[in-house]
């Protein structure tokens, strides 16, 4: 992404929300599968919203796109309130997941419908269509009909046909679950170029993180109908604000704990599983002797032979798996208490005179500020 | 191709060898499966055309069976006698009685079939938008009728429909009429009994498209700005075209031939095909007109189907 003088709206006091979603439920007879979440999306965006099955994500983007009555709440969109304005006439087009394009029309008649819909002349409809199939490389098939392309192709057509009308805001749920991994990776950066080109706001719903983390300015992390975390990608997964998000974005190693030292700028934390005794650099507000979550992420820890010199944040423990991945290596490694540490390695070298290998004893070590204390 | 290994050349060719063995074996299996209903078709349907279409080109006759033969055997000069009759098909341009039957039974059909459809549809699109138990419940009330006798649902419509029946009563009871409206024995009494004994075949195979309808091409039209009639007349109505041909063939072939309705609610005058083929054979006995007339029927609704079919898989390509 471009370097940005500016600070990003979200973080400038005042600045006006495009789309502000305060206090929306919605129930499904007894089940809820939003509940009363509040949240403010900036002009320009590409936000994330990040979750499991079932986590109400796909809920909420109904919501917005007005397929979904609200239970309660309301949903402002430029400072309007949606909530008698039907989805045909909302300033807001969707990329659906099954692309839910039209198989009985062409391409091109897919991509036209939206402007057609609209009166749009018919000079003007055919020069807009021609942008849009030479943006998305799709000039070829214009006249195919949706069951003569494959899925990276079906793809463009559906992003096409969202954005002819050219919306304040593209709702986007799961635009690249149904390609294979290659493909994926190339029109993961090819959406961000679009929307930066565009200037459209993008609500993306996924339950990819690695997806979410790429492409989004900001994750909402979602499960239980509830929005646990909102924040930009680096934060999210840096400094998971529970246990819920810590587990759910990335992988990451857990160690209960109890507070034994609560200074200002540092806390100790006494864990029978981890065989240690922790030391984190940042003060936390919690209650004395208060059971703690101590998290450190697999890539963040130090596996050496040797006893590292430090009496704090060092576990030791036998390695009993691992997995060889090419750009990196994964250590299940077990600790006395039989909790299984996972650990990272990137393969520096390509040939390893002395390398770790199974049933060898390591010393696991990682920074004061590597780990993060979890309280819920 | 050169030779590169020759493992990998054998086992190229065996793996070619075992993929045609087993594509013959495939199409012997083809074969036998559609030979069955093929049997069937030729052995009910193909046999005994061919013998109605015999007797259409005979001449009437006082005898039994009450037709001339084809075929005469002249022993002493050894000479086969072939008689073939095309009078009966002139005679069927010739009488403008036969075409005024063919074009009034076309007509109610196409009328039925029209109003089996605006009635049918709404109903398959309720039924394929319910889930579960209640969809079960209301598929089984549309195919419930099927258990009774056609014959025995036809009588209660005329006990709806006649001078002193439930309808007129009721109408009369409101005081919405002071005499008794003559339903019975006319053309609307004949639409009625069409429409209503070929509904279910026209809800089923709707209901069958309907159902697998994709739910998400409804909301992206709707998404990009079309409204909900817009919709259903760009989105719903073109993919389930499909069905609505499948519903229309289903009532209007079988109604163009149609006997019992007309002979028991239409009026004397109520000219259909069906009725005229029976009046050839059992009034009049003329065996070789009324095959002439059933002939000429099956060819009337062979061919725009034939149509229809050809369309279909242009359609497709």
């Amino acid at each position: 992404m471009t370097q940005e003088t500016t600070m990003p709206l979200w973080k400038q006091d005042g600045a006006k929300p495009f789309i502000q979603i305060k206090n929306v439920t919605k129930k499904f007879g007894e089940f809820t599968a939003v509940d009363n979440v509040s949240l403010d999306i900036y002009e320009n965006e590409l936000f994330c919203l990040l979750g499991g099955s079932g986590s109400g994500k796909s809920t909420l983007l109904r919501i917005l796109a007005g397929f979904e009555d609200l239970t309660s709440g309301q949903v402002l969109i430029d400072g309007v309130d949606m909530a008698n304005i039907e989805p045909w006439n909302r300033p807001i087009n969707m990329m659906f997941q099954s692309y839910a394009l039209f198989p009985h029309m062409s391409v091109a008649k897919n991509i036209a419908f939206g402007l057609k819909r609209d009166n749009v002349p018919k000079k003007e409809i055919e020069q807009r269509v021609a942008e849009m199939l030479s943006m998305m490389q799709i000039e070829a098939f214009a006249d195919r009909k949706p069951d003569q392309l494959s899925g990276g192709q079906r793809q463009r057509v559906a992003l096409a046909r969202s954005l002819i009308k050219r919306p304040k805001l593209l709702l986007l749920d799961e635009p690249l679950g149904a390609l294979d991994k290659k493909l994926r990776e190339e029109t993961q950066f090819e959406l961000v170029n679009i929307q930066d080109k565009l200037g459209v706001t993008f609500v993306v719903v996924t339950h990819d993180q690695e997806e979410a983390m790429t492409l989004a300015t900001r994750i909402g992390v979602m499960g239980n109908g509830i929005i646990t975390q909102v924040d930009e990608p680096r934060d999210v997964y840096e400094y998971p604000s529970s246990r819920f998000v810590a587990e759910f974005v990335g992988s990451i190693n857990l160690f209960e704990g109890r507070i034994y030292e609560d200074e200002v700028e540092h806390v100790k934390i006494k864990s029978k599983e981890a065989g240690c005794n922790f030391f984190v650099n940042h003060g936390i507000s919690c209650a004395p002797n208060q059971k703690v979550t101590v998290a450190v992420r697999p890539e963040k820890m130090k596996v050496t032979r040797r006893k590292p010199d430090q009496e704090y944040n060092c576990l030791h423990g036998q390695i009993i798996d691992i997995a060889y991945m090419g750009n990196l290596s994964i250590f299940r490694v077990k600790l006395k208490s039989g909790v299984i540490v996972r650990v990272t390695l990137p393969n520096l070298v390509r040939e390893n005179r002395n390398p770790l290998t199974w049933d060898d004893f390591v010393y696991l070590a990682w920074d004061d500020d590597s780990s993060v204390v979890l309280t819920s | 191709m050169s030779k590169v290994t020759g493992t990998f050349w054998l086992g190229r060719y065996d793996t070619v060898k075992t993929r045609f063995s087993s594509l013959k074996k495939i199409r012997w299996g083809r074969y036998s499966v559609i030979s069955i209903p093929s049997l069937w078709l030729a052995l009910f349907f193909f046999i005994p055309f061919l013998v109605v279409f015999k007797i259409s080109l005979a001449e009437s006759a006082i005898a039994v069976p009450p037709y001339t033969d084809m075929f005469a055997w002249n022993v002493e000069d050894a000479i086969i006698d072939v008689k073939i009759k095309l009078g009966n098909y002139l005679y069927l341009f010739e009488d403008s009685f036969y075409l005024d039957a063919y074009l009034s039974s076309v007509k109610i059909a196409a009328v039925s079939t029209f109003f089996t459809l605006l009635i049918g549809f709404p109903m398959a699109y309720f039924i394929a938008s319910k889930t579960g138990t209640m969809r079960t419940l209301l598929l089984t009330l549309v195919i419930l009728p099927f258990w009774t006798s056609f014959l025995l649902r036809v009588y209660a419509w005329m006990g709806f429909l006649k001078k002193n029946g439930i309808v007129n009563e009721f109408l009369q009871g409101i005081g919405l009429i002071d005499q008794p409206i003559q339903m019975l024995q006319t053309d609307f009494a004949v639409y009625i009994g069409i429409v209503y004994t070929y509904l279910p075949f026209m809800i089923l195979p709707l209901y069958t498209t309907l159902e697998k309808l994709d739910g998400s091409l409804i909301e992206a039209s709707k998404d990009l700005g079309a409204g909900p009639i817009r919709t259903f007349f760009l989105i719903t109505l073109p993919m389930s075209m499909p069905g609505i041909l499948a519903g229309c063939l289903l009532v209007f072939i079988p109604a163009v031939g149609e006997f019992v309705i007309p002979a028991l609610l239409g009026a004397s005058d109520t000219l259909m095909i069906g009725r005229v083929l029976w009046d050839e054979f059992f009034q009049n006995r003329d065996w070789p007109m009324a095959s002439a007339v059933a002939t000429m029927m099956l060819l009337i609704l062979v061919v725009p189907i034939m149509f229809l079919r050809n369309g279909k898989k242009e359609g497709v390509e």
